[in-house]
């Protein structure tokens, strides 16, 4: 039984700068419906493999399959053109801007006759309500500017965004990082959404903890070279926590909060 | 969100409402001349005009995230253009505008190419514009003239239909200005360019964040360079309108005036920042200016507090725009 081919897949792919070696053979792929999760801590590798999955750079070995054919991409534009939309934590949105207006920028419906096109305003709104409606998110009023939306909610426009304009690859570039626990519950259950709408998802975080309640796979990173793929059902919570940070650094890691607990608790009981 | 909080987060509200209390003001102390009447608003609304007409395209290049201080410079170059082709090369007035516009577009263009490629701040740029504009006026008019001006520009053929068209009046025995309706027109439209069209919305993108615009494929180099031959030209458009109406045009013509459009739009509630303001609250602020103009020489008092009025409107502007800023950002926050 042959399977449908992913709708994104990197293979072996290498990347350098100079002589130094910012990936090594790395592989991964998703399909629709599925989110792949790429972790790894600062300097894994991570940007620069997106950069490649999106477009912004070439890979220097290695193939890049889209629906099962290989594809050399240009330009994040050419990306684009295949459904494979980027979505950048700070270059998402203008917070001056009213919703409908971020949500259209730079591709604005228009209406008329001839030359005399103008911004089909009333569509715009329409079609901002209903995607916003789609992804569960409560838009009170189209016309409130960005910036008066919480982090989590503006990743979360930028997502719907994308979806509506025929994403069906959605990298999503740390989005949870700068948020708060409860800003990253929001993005995740529009990552969720996305994917139960059918997106291949690929997610790109440093925190293993947002990467496990929504990923069907984990690839690691390590200083540019996979540590491992893992399915879901493959791996839990705690061996993934364990593998991004390396084992041992872990080990040492556990023993130092072990010395800090106990010397908080010797605070305590002194006061 | 009630009517009133979405009111007072409109960035034209404050202009409207000093526009209705500077009239307030004069309707005291220049009652005598005749405030409320028609004759009083036939001068402040031509004062205005010749504010409000250039206020409109720098009020889009300032939500563009640019400023064009040789937009009161090219007054005067555009007017003298027109006396040069007009009684020295003796062409006829509508070619001659015509090549006046494309004079004021030509300079737009340069000073939109040389900030979107320098990545210099365009204050800088536009100062150099203003500075080299202002010798050429001066020196090329004298070199030519012998005097520092043009005049008889009446003297072009076909003056008299373009004079009708552009700066002849209407209402008799009023006569208001047609240029205050060139002003009406230019608002409207720009106001609806901002509001209802693509290159609005890019404006406001290109002006609040640009890199975040150039990433949802924005074309942020051609919408700032297009604002600024729009700004070029609608001062070049006014350039003409006042050499048409006085037949002659000054050297030094419009030389100060690109602060007073900056002012209006500042007043109308644009941002210094950019990413936010109005074309509609621009012309408001050129309508306060215009009828201070005015309205402190009817109540006899010296002109010059003019300039202190100028100044004492522009940082309360300031002021109350941050002020409605916070709130449009803060009023609807959970």
């Amino acid at each position: 039984m042959s399977a449908a081919p992913h709708l994104l897949e990197a293979e072996g792919i290498c990347k350098y700068y100079g002589n130094v070696v910012a990936l090594k053979d790395v592989s991964a792929h998703v399909s629709a419906g599925e989110v792949t999760c790429i972790l790894g801590d600062n300097g894994a590798g991570k940007s620069s493999f997106i950069k490649i999955l999106s477009g912004a750079h070439a890979a220097d070995d290695g193939r890049l399959l889209v629906d099962g054919e290989e594809t050399h991409f240009q330009s994040p534009r050419d990306a684009r053109a295949r459904g494979i939309a980027t979505v950048y934590q700070d270059l998402a949105m203008v917070p001056l801007m009213s919703i409908w207006r971020n949500f259209f920028l730079g591709a604005e419906p228009r209406k008329g006759i001839g030359p005399l096109r103008w911004f089909d305003v009333e569509l715009a709104k329409k079609i901002v309500r209903q995607q916003m409606h789609e992804m569960g998110i409560d838009v009170r009023d189209p016309d409130q500017p960005v910036g008066t939306l919480s982090g989590g909610e503006r990743q979360s426009v930028a997502i719907a965004r994308a979806v509506y304009f025929g994403a069906r690859v959605l990298i999503l570039d740390e989005p949870t990082s700068a948020l708060g626990v409860k800003q990253a519950g929001v993005v995740l259950r529009y990552v969720l959404q996305a994917r139960d709408r059918g997106i291949a998802v690929i997610f790109i975080t440093h925190n293993p903890h947002h990467a496990y309640p929504v990923g069907d796979r984990f690839v690691i990173l390590n200083r540019g070279r996979t540590l491992g793929t893992y399915a879901k059902g493959e791996i839990d919570q705690q061996e993934l926590v364990r593998l991004m940070a390396g084992g041992r650094e872990l080990a040492e890691l556990e023993h130092e909060l072990e010395l800090i607990k106990a010397e908080v608790a010797t605070d305590q009981s002194d006061a | 969100m009630t009517v009133v909080a979405r009111l007072v987060a409109r960035p034209d509200i404050g202009a409207l409402l000093g526009a209705l209390a500077v009239f307030g003001l004069f309707s005291i102390y220049a009652h005598q001349s005749g405030w409320i009447g028609w004759a009083d608003a036939a001068q402040w609304t031509d004062q205005s005009a010749q504010y409000g007409i250039v206020a409109v395209p720098v009020a889009l290049l300032m939500i563009g995230g640019e400023f064009d201080l040789s937009a009161g410079v090219m007054i005067g170059s555009s007017g003298l253009l027109l006396g040069l082709l007009g009684t020295h090369a003796h062409l006829n007035i509508w070619p001659s505008i015509l090549l006046v516009l494309l004079f004021g577009a030509a300079v737009g263009f340069i000073n939109g190419l040389t900030v979107v490629k320098t990545r210099l701040p365009s204050f800088i740029v536009t100062l150099g514009t203003f500075f080299v504009l202002q010798g050429v006026n001066a020196a090329g008019t004298l070199k030519i003239t012998g005097t520092v001006s043009i005049e008889n520009v009446d003297s072009t053929p076909g003056f008299n239909s373009a004079y009708r068209w552009f700066s002849s009046t209407f209402w008799s025995p009023y006569d208001f200005k047609v240029k205050v309706i060139w002003w009406i027109a230019l608002t409207a439209l720009g106001a609806w360019v901002l509001a209802r069209t693509r290159f609005g919305n890019w404006i406001y993108g290109v002006g609040g964040d640009p890199a975040a615009a150039r990433n949802v494929g924005v074309p942020v180099a051609r919408t700032k360079i297009l604002l600024f031959m729009l700004t070029s030209m609608t001062a070049a458009l006014l350039g003409v309108i006042e050499a048409l109406e006085l037949r002659s045009t000054q050297a030094n013509e419009g030389v100060g005036r690109e602060f007073i459009f900056i002012i209006s739009a500042v007043v109308g509630g644009c941002l210094l920042t950019g990413g936010y303001g109005s074309v509609v609250g621009a012309s408001f602020g050129a309508t306060i200016i215009g009828m201070a103009s005015i309205g402190i020489i009817l109540s006899g008092w010296d002109s010059n507090w003019t300039f202190t009025f100028l100044g004492g409107i522009l940082i309360a502007a300031v002021l109350l725009n941050a002020a409605f800023r916070a709130r449009a950002l803060r009023s609807r926050m959970r």
